[in-house]
């Protein structure tokens, strides 16, 4: 295992380059002819395109019904704040519970599949989820999503935060959620728990044969990354003030894979550059031609010929070695 | 992608070549006082891809149109008018939401225009009204835009679900019987249709005698038609719209079912009906407006204009768009200012001119509810009329005062800025 | 009700025909070559617009016969150019590569044809049913099953009998060693996948006869192929066949008794058989992807 991408984490530059950009980019966002939300959002999906990366990049499994959890995360954060209890953290804390806890019984009933078969049952757990909030009018507002509540500004008890109101702020206090996630994921790949997974990536016989118990590594794994990925979701709901059943649909799935791949999934910070590209190439392009299918279409074959292993693949072994 | 899309600058081009022309015709001295001064922008949020591509492009062919004309005819506060075109896609509500926050935060707009499906036009509205942004909703019908959800900023071109119930009901009673069966999408829009068909068939003494909800998107109604049927009832009433009517009528009729039970809908569209081999075009609809209008003023001009800029006839969708970013214009001409308060009190029960109503009684706005009150059309979809494009005969025109019911029916409290 | 059950049941088959035949091609390139072809809709929404296009000139059965052969032969340049430089790369690069694919294909067909659905004629006589009490066999949909039926036994002729069939059906199983016996993997691949485009083509124009034809027909039309390959097992053309007819049948018998579901049954479907029998129905064991 020569190739450990855990050990290309340590060069330490890339990482620091990266929390440069993000930590000051509200201030050259507009400059650049941008917009803060839209930072916003590339953040977000960052984080859900990392925790798929997670199971994806690290563990070797892939998840097309990540969105199920995303999806749960951000109804459970929009329907606390709608019906319970007007409290931002509260909502974060109830959207990850509800995707965490479905995530660890799904789990426990897929983790003897493998491959495509993996996939697939996740993408039938994803999409039942998804019909449940689609026909459920009643309380999750059906196709017309859940409106008419909206992010609470945080109480500190000696000061309060206007993350209403205040964009800037807004993207800060969802910056400071990323990392948090983003360092547990790192500290926990560092870990002997995540060397174990990557040996299961890279050799899933042999490290049976040392008696590693796959089937309870793969468990946590999958739990973990969903569990991360309904903290994207509820932040996104916070972010739109708004959620509705695409958050769940399987194509929202297939946008966290296309991002993790595109970015590239054997490297920590790919998802993030995935996410960024996907994100702001869409919204610049949608808004200069209404052909921006093409665009977007033509910008993925042209990774998959030129960049064998992603964008970050190429970079990084660029300027690495 | 380091070159901007070739697509774009030609859009661009056309449209700024299209401007210079217009000032130079008029080239009034307050034109060209008015050169140096940031333009108007109306930003447009609809969609361009999926389902409702199709009417979102008409909608939007209306918007570029008025805006020519505004332009040509000295353009807001004698500004420059600037139109701004996002896709809202057809059904992501985050994506509509988002595109809504650019539009108003980065691009700073006057006014926010959208949206076909009325799922991503409340979204739309709740963000326009958190920001205090008019916003004008050329074609999305559900009721709760102008009614229990409706703003002092919102106003609305397309007539509000329980209207169109209510102005084709009378018909389906008298001609075609009293058992109703409902294929619904099942969204805002659908919801509400029903709901306002089932209330105005029911005052006539029709029934419901069952319903299907499908979503957006259905391809295969096969099952549904064969639930439809085994309800046995007097007419089948389509309220699927786009692509989805399309599917949906495209099979009753190789099933034979316009043979053994009548085929109707609330609202139709010239869009799906171009959409259908002819002998599918069938069945009892209303029109919200239609090109084919004789005698009234104005209309043969503005078909003729279209017809020159796209070869083809405008749709409702044509002068949805058109109607709704007029009445942008005329709402800050007329208020001699851009904010939103004072042009929302302007239009209260402000009558649109003939050339922009382009209707045979007219049409204004509801005070109070910001609801366009205007004609709508019943009749018949025809497989061929008197030209290519005449596909919807007209029996009646049913002015929308006697139909759209009283403000309190409608539910809207709204409550002013202090 | 035994009646409506009936009647719900003859339409699943119907409808799943037609699922299998698009899952067929999915499956033939997916069991060869490894790529998880997305771009299958659009290919099908190509099909279906090249036969549109082609109507006026060469009528409604010189189309049925010419749009899918050009169709494969689009199929043929996409491989040739593009689907061929992903073969033993990850097959998660294929599925970026084909989704790239599907949104130009979609870009593409409505900035040609338009976002407006068009109005796509079929012969009078089939759009008749047969009788009326069995009203939803037309003879269009009748036909469109015999259609189905026929490709379905050409196909397994071709992969029983015909050389390059057995080579398809041995490099399914093994590509390694038949490409050491001397066959030229490259070309079957390439063929295979024209083979897969060509049913995606056929498919393509039975849809146009029967739903809308619009820029995005094939999109809803992928997922419910994916779960028919699924539930009949992977690697199995015989399953893709019963796993498109399994699931055409269960939604048609859950409209009648839980509509709301009528969607969701084909995911509950592929989640039950995935948790009881891991490799779909007829899916052989010890094959793993």
């Amino acid at each position: 295992m020569k190739r450990l991408p855990v050990n290309r984490l340590s060069s330490r530059t890339f990482s620091v380059i990266i929390w440069i950009v993000l930590l000051t980019l509200p201030i050259w966002m507009r400059a650049v002819g941008s917009y803060t939300e839209l930072g916003t959002q590339v953040v977000v999906l960052a984080l859900a395109a990392m925790a798929l990366n997670f199971l994806l990049g690290f563990t070797g499994t892939l998840s097309f019904g990540h969105a199920a959890y995303f999806g749960l995360g951000a109804y459970g954060a929009a329907m606390t704040i709608k019906y319970l209890v007007p409290s931002t953290p509260l909502a974060i804390v109830v959207g990850m519970a509800a995707g965490t806890i479905a995530a660890m019984i799904i789990g426990a009933l897929i983790v003897k599949l493998r491959g495509v078969y993996f996939a697939m049952v996740t993408i039938a757990f994803g999409q039942v989820f998804y019909f449940i909030t689609f026909r459920w009018n009643t309380v999750t507002g059906g196709d017309d999503g859940l409106s008419g509540w909206h992010r609470i500004p945080l109480d500190l008890g000696f000061t309060s935060i206007d993350i209403e109101h205040d964009g800037k702020a807004f993207y800060y206090f969802v910056l400071l959620c990323f990392a948090l996630c983003v360092g547990v994921m790192a500290f926990l790949l560092r870990s002997p728990f995540g060397r174990t997974l990557l040996a299961i990536r890279e050799n899933e016989r042999r490290a049976r044969f040392l008696g590693i118990p796959i089937e309870r590594h793969l468990w946590l794994s999958f739990v973990i990354s969903c569990l991360f990925a309904s903290v994207a979701g509820a932040l996104y709901a916070l972010l739109n003030n708004f959620t509705d059943p695409r958050a769940l649909y399987w194509g929202q799935s297939g946008n966290f894979v296309i991002m993790a791949v595109l970015g590239g999934m054997r490297s920590f910070w790919g998802p993030l550059i995935g996410a960024a590209i996907f994100v702001v190439l869409q919204d610049y392009v949608s808004s200069h031609t209404e052909n921006w299918m093409s665009f977007v279409g033509l910008f993925f074959v042209l990774v998959v010929l030129f960049f064998p292993r992603g964008v970050l693949g190429i970079i990084r072994r660029r300027t690495m070695r | 992608m380091d070159r901007e899309p070739p697509q774009r600058s030609r859009r661009r081009t056309v449209l700024k070549a299209g401007l210079a022309v217009g000032a130079a015709q008029l080239a009034g001295p307050f034109i060209i006082s008015a050169r140096g001064e940031e333009p108007v922008k109306i930003g447009l949020d609809n969609p361009l891809t999926g389902t409702y591509a199709a009417v979102g492009k008409n909608e939007l062919i209306g918007c570029q149109y008025a805006v020519e004309q505004i332009n040509a005819k000295g353009g807001i506060l004698g500004r420059h008018v600037e139109l701004l075109v996002e896709d809202s896609t057809s059904g992501d509500s985050s994506t509509a939401v988002q595109k809504a926050r650019k539009l108003i935060d980065r691009d700073k707009v006057n006014f926010l225009v959208g949206n076909v499906n009325s799922a991503l036009a409340v979204a739309m509205a709740g963000v326009a009204y958190e920001k205090g942004v008019f916003m004008m909703d050329p074609g999305g019908h559900t009721d709760a835009i102008t009614g229990t959800g409706c703003h002092w900023n919102v106003f609305r071109i397309c007539n509000t679900t329980q209207t169109e119930a209510n102005a084709v009901a009378g018909t389906l009673v008298k001609d075609y019987g009293k058992k109703f069966y409902y294929i619904t999408p099942d969204y805002a829009f659908g919801h509400t249709l029903e709901a306002g068909m089932i209330k105005a068939v029911a005052a006539l003494g029709g029934t419901r005698v069952g319903g299907a909800l499908t979503p957006l998107g259905t391809t295969d109604f096969s099952s549904y038609l064969i639930a439809a049927e085994a309800a046995k009832p007097d007419v089948i009433i389509f309220l699927v719209q786009g692509d989805d009517q399309v599917n949906a009528l495209k099979q009753a009729v190789q099933f034979g079912l316009e043979k053994r039970v009548h085929l109707a809908g609330a609202q139709g569209e010239l869009e799906p009906l171009e959409g259908l081999p002819p002998e599918a075009r069938i069945g009892t609809w209303v029109f919200e407006w239609y090109w084919n209008q004789p005698g009234v003023p104005h209309v043969a001009e503005f078909v003729a204009a279209i017809k020159k800029k796209t070869g083809r006839v405008p749709t409702a969708r044509t002068w949805f768009g058109f109607a709704g970013t007029w009445s942008c214009a005329l709402a800050a001409n007329g208020a001699k200012s851009l904010e939103a308060v004072k042009m929302a009190k302007f239009l209260q029960g402000y009558h649109l001119p003939p050339e922009v109503a382009l209707m045979p009684d007219g049409a204004y706005f509801r005070a109070g509810q910001n609801q366009l009150i205007g004609d709508l059309y019943v009749g018949n979809a025809q497989a061929h009329g008197s030209a290519p494009d005449d596909l919807f005969k007209v029996t009646k025109v049913v002015k929308g005062t006697d139909v759209a019911g009283t403000l309190e029916e409608t539910g809207c409290k709204m409550t002013w800025p202090a | 009700m035994t009646q409506l059950i009936l009647f719900n049941v003859f339409n699943g088959l119907i409808v799943g025909a037609f699922y299998a035949l698009m899952a067929l091609g999915l499956s033939l390139i997916l069991n060869l070559s490894g790529v998880i072809n997305f771009a299958h809709g659009g290919f099908l929404a190509i099909g279906g617009y090249l036969a549109y296009a082609l109507i006026p000139f060469v009528g409604f059965w010189g189309a049925l016969l010419i749009a899918p052969f050009l169709t494969a032969f689009l199929g043929l340049i996409v491989e040739r150019l593009l689907i061929r430089r992903l073969y033993g790369r990850d097959p998660l690069y294929s599925l970026l590569l084909t989704f790239g694919l599907a949104y130009i294909f979609e870009d593409s067909t409505r900035f040609i044809w338009g976002a407006q659905s068009v109005p796509f004629q079929v012969p009078d006589w089939l759009m008749q049913p047969l009788s009326s009490h069995y009203f939803f066999l037309t003879g269009y949909r009748l036909f469109m099953v015999l259609l189905v039926a026929a490709a379905v036994a050409a196909l397994f002729l071709i992969l029983t009998r015909s050389r390059l069939g057995i080579r398809i059906r041995a490099g399914t199983l093994d590509l390694e060693t038949v490409s050491v016996l001397g066959v030229n993997v490259r070309i079957l691949r390439t063929l295979n996948f024209g083979l897969g485009i060509y049913l995606a083509g056929l498919a393509g124009v039975l849809a146009a006869g029967m739903l809308g034809l619009s820029p995005t027909i094939g999109t809803s039309l992928i997922m419910p192929s994916f779960v028919a390959i699924i539930v009949g097992g992977l690697g199995s053309l015989p399953g893709t066949l019963l796993g498109g007819l399994l699931i055409g049948v269960a939604s048609g018998i859950t409209t009648v008794f839980a509509p709301s579901a009528t969607e969701a049954i084909i995911y509950v479907m592929m989640g039950l058989v995935l948790l009881i029998r891991p490799r779909g129905l007829l899916g052989e064991e010890g094959r793993v992807q």
